[in-house]
């Protein structure tokens, strides 16, 4: 494990996930945190392995939770909605990691600071972070779709996305596929 | 001639009496059509084509143990203009579909495609992804199907031997339904290669090649 | 019939031929696209190569021929849901996969393997490395254009050890026999014997190999100073498994994370000194000479009897949280990354996949090459499609 205690006192900006153990870099410091982690001897993380976004939609859950005079309150738990990019960064000269830094940016305008500059090994996992999320990278030299076709406008890997309906004829169908197949073929509803 | 065709079709207007006549002093009489078919399904040339996991189970069934020379089918041309057989062994993406149908077209006739595991014959267990296509079939007619995910080599020789058994009884002039069917006229025998679409390909199937039974449901 | 008369025929003037110096011969800028339909691409791969004559000046790999939405899925469905399609991933080594994923799962949960479970896992991914790397040293001498023969002898070899993984698991190639917490189930019995004797008998193929391969001229010719990968580059480009030791950089997964039960084992760590084609065509070799010595210590230290499976895998259902789980996979560092919400399914699944990610230098090494040597170098990367595009 790695002791990012000093890591938050030498950048003060930066936000401390306690759940992942994740540094939580702001779009500005993302370069200068980068290389500070790379070439500071102490940790010499040298190596980016995983690079990837999360999506998060705002949720809303609600929950009944006993109180202590037994009686059932209704607690709502919010989240907001987000993007997060995600880095494992670990050290082949020292061996240790991985510590994992997050960049976090909104669902309507998502913008992060790439880091193909410092981690040559980010450039595809970027590329393919802003083909399948639609995260946009500053800085990163060649951002294209990578694994769709240029002409695809869609971004796949959201939680909203919504896949073209182009179902498969199936032996006995039922349920939604019935009710699609009949809007796709134009058929007469079911005997009754 | 070490194996000589046996003919077991009747050849009309041949007498079979003097056919079989003939047969005992060596002279084999026999149609055309049937030396044609003859040669053909001992001499298949697969396109070598390998999509995904089916390819490694395709190249298994070429090697030292399951050895797919006894068929006559060893020969894996890497170009499609001098293949007959198209073994489509693995899951077809939306992006690689433009490309399948392409080959296809390239490919010489008579031309052969077998279906080779779940992805290509419907999208197997990929089925659900957004850019996989859901059968090959879609776009391209397909002689034999073979399920299995990935199908074992065995699978695929028995698919190739049924390929085998179509061509026999093939007629040289191309199969009737091809033929009469006006969209595949001679003045253009290519199949329609979809286009990459902002949301999925343009069209997403080809309904000549392939029409769905209409869909019922007993209650 | 007269006889022509050699005196008074006209002699033959010899032909003055203009030898062409080829000093004003200039070379063009011809844009090459390979794939995805090439034979040695190892599946739908494509490189847009722009060449100066025969020389490369410019490589652009072009992806997605072959993505199956495979993240997509897991998300969709159930976390054991997912152990299947792990399988196609790298189709070559299903049973490294399972254990990766395993292995990412466990560390979300929090679960503990049997210790014959640890053994079985070992051995079978012992077996997927050996298997791995003989077929890839066939496909790269395939490449090289000694066609067919010594994939026929590596695929040979590979047969017996596709036997034993079907024994155990039904399955020749698509296996799906790890589970969170073990193995499905125990070896059958004999399985332990029959092992033994594949791995008694492989080193003897691979001296076979080694006398028929590495002292090839033509090997030789065309591997060594080909596509060398700088050690630096190779670790800033995130490179991973034999082609980054092929550079020279003493990084194993199996040695720094000591996953399993690797800390158990007494094995070497191959590494290579130049980085070129040629080093990492030998670094397989002793590799795989390394696995058979792991897998002589583990067949005779497995516990004979014990649980192989805690069974937790069913309605599994994990704390909220994330885990990022890696082990060395023959490819490279294949790592999972899970997020939980606390329900049945992944909230986030991802696969940091080994092939992608070592293809990030493949336009670096085959700058100033002759496009001859790009299949080479491609080969000697050694890549899976179903895991560079999931």
């Amino acid at each position: 494990m790695i002791d990012i205690a000093p890591i938050l006192a030498r950048f003060p900006s930066l936000a401390h996930d306690p759940a992942a153990n994740a540094l939580i870099v702001p779009a500005h410091l993302a370069l200068e945190v980068a290389r500070y982690l790379r070439d500071n001897p102490a940790y010499l993380l040298d190596y980016a392995s995983n690079v990837t976004g999360v999506d998060y939609l705002a949720t809303e859950k609600k929950s009944k939770v006993k109180q202590a005079d037994g009686v059932y309150k209704e607690i709502v738990t919010k989240t907001e909605a987000g993007m997060e990019v995600v880095y494992h960064l670990y050290s082949m000269h020292l061996g240790h990691g991985p510590l994992v830094l997050k960049q976090r940016t909104s669902r309507e305008k998502p913008v992060v600071t790439s880091l193909t500059p410092v981690y040559r090994g980010a450039e595809f996992q970027e590329r393919e972070v802003f083909d399948l999320f639609g995260i946009h990278f500053d800085g990163h030299p060649d951002l294209r779709r990578i694994l769709m076709w240029d002409e695809f406008k869609d971004y796949p890997m959201r939680k909203d996305y919504i896949a073209p309906d182009d179902f498969q004829y199936e032996p006995t169908p039922h349920g939604d596929v019935l009710a699609e197949a009949q809007k796709y073929y134009g058929l007469p509803e079911e005997k009754k | 001639m070490t194996n000589p065709p046996t003919p077991t079709v009747p050849i009309p207007g041949v007498h079979e009496g003097l056919r079989s006549e003939l047969q005992k002093a060596g002279i084999f009489v026999v149609s055309t059509e049937f030396l044609y078919n003859w040669g053909r399904k001992n001499s298949i040339w697969p396109l070598g084509f390998g999509i995904a996991c089916c390819a490694i189970e395709m190249i298994c069934t070429a090697a030292s143990r399951f050895d797919l020379a006894r068929f006559g089918a060893e020969v894996f041309r890497p170009s499609p203009r001098q293949a007959d057989l198209m073994i489509v062994a693995g899951t077809v993406t939306k992006k690689m579909a433009p490309q399948v149908v392409r080959l296809y077209n390239q490919m010489p006739e008579p031309k052969y495609v077998i279906a080779m595991g779940a992805c290509a014959i419907s999208g197997g267990p990929f089925k659900q992804g957004y850019n996989v296509l859901k059968g090959v079939d879609r776009y391209i007619p397909v002689d034999v199907h073979i399920p299995g995910c990935p199908p074992r080599p065995e699978a695929l020789l028995h698919a190739l031997i049924t390929l085998q058994r179509k061509i026999e009884t093939q007629r040289t002039l191309g199969s009737a339904e091809r033929r009469n069917n006006p969209a595949y006229s001679d003045d253009s025998r290519d199949f329609p290669v979809p286009q990459y679409g902002e949301h999925d390909l343009v069209p997403a199937y080809n309904r000549d090649v392939w029409k769905a039974r209409p869909v019922t449901r007993e209650s | 019939m007269s006889v022509p008369d050699s005196t008074s025929s006209p002699a033959i003037a010899p032909r003055e031929y203009e030898v062409y110096s080829g000093d004003d011969l200039g070379t063009n800028v011809l844009e090459v696209s390979m794939g995805p339909q090439h034979p040695s691409t190892h599946g739908v791969f494509r490189m847009n190569v722009t060449l100066d004559g025969e020389t490369v000046v410019k490589l652009k790999p072009v992806f997605g021929y072959l993505h199956r939405n495979h993240e997509k899925l897991g998300e969709g469905m159930t976390y054991l849901g997912s152990m299947p399609y792990t399988d196609r991933l790298d189709y070559f080594c299903s049973m490294t996969n399972n254990w990766a994923y395993a292995l990412t799962a466990e560390k979300l949960a929090g679960i503990a393997v049997p210790e014959r479970a640890e053994y079985i896992r070992v051995i079978m991914a012992e077996l997927t490395r050996l298997q791995n790397h003989a077929s890839l040293m066939g496909f790269l001498t395939n490449d090289l254009g000694a066609s067919g023969t010594p994939l026929l002898y590596a695929m040979r070899e590979r047969e017996h050890i596709l036997d034993l993984f079907e024994w155990v698991s039904g399955a020749r190639m698509m296996c799906n026999y790890m589970r969170f917490g073990g193995v499905r189930n125990d070896l059958p019995e004999g399985w332990l014997e029959q092992c033994k004797k594949v791995v008694d008998a492989f080193p003897a193929f691979l001296d076979e190999f080694d006398a028929l391969l590495t002292g090839n001229e033509i090997i030789q010719a065309r591997c060594q100073n080909v596509g060398i990968l700088p050690r630096d580059l190779a670790i800033n480009a995130s490179i991973t498994g034999p082609c980054l030791r092929a550079s020279g950089v003493n990084y194993d997964i199996r040695k720094v994370d000591k996953y399993g039960i690797y800390d158990r084992f007494n094995f070497q760590v191959p590494l290579g000194e130049v980085g070129d084609c040629y080093d990492r065509f030998m670094l397989r070799l002793l590799e795989m000479r390394e696995s058979v010595k792991i897998l002589k210590q583990a067949l005779s230290q497995i516990p004979a009897s014990g649980p192989t499976l805690d069974a937790k895998s069913r309605n599994f259902r994990p704390k909220p949280g994330e885990a990022y789980g890696r082990i060395e996979s023959p490819k490279g560092e294949l790592g999972f990354y899970l997020i939980s919400d606390g329900g049945p399914k992944p909230y986030r699944y991802r696969i940091r996949p080994p092939s992608f990610i070592n293809l990030t230098v493949l336009e670096d090494m085959c700058l100033g090459q002759k496009i001859a040597d790009t299949v080479i170098i491609l080969g000697s990367i050694d890549i899976v499609l179903g895991e560079v595009d999931r």
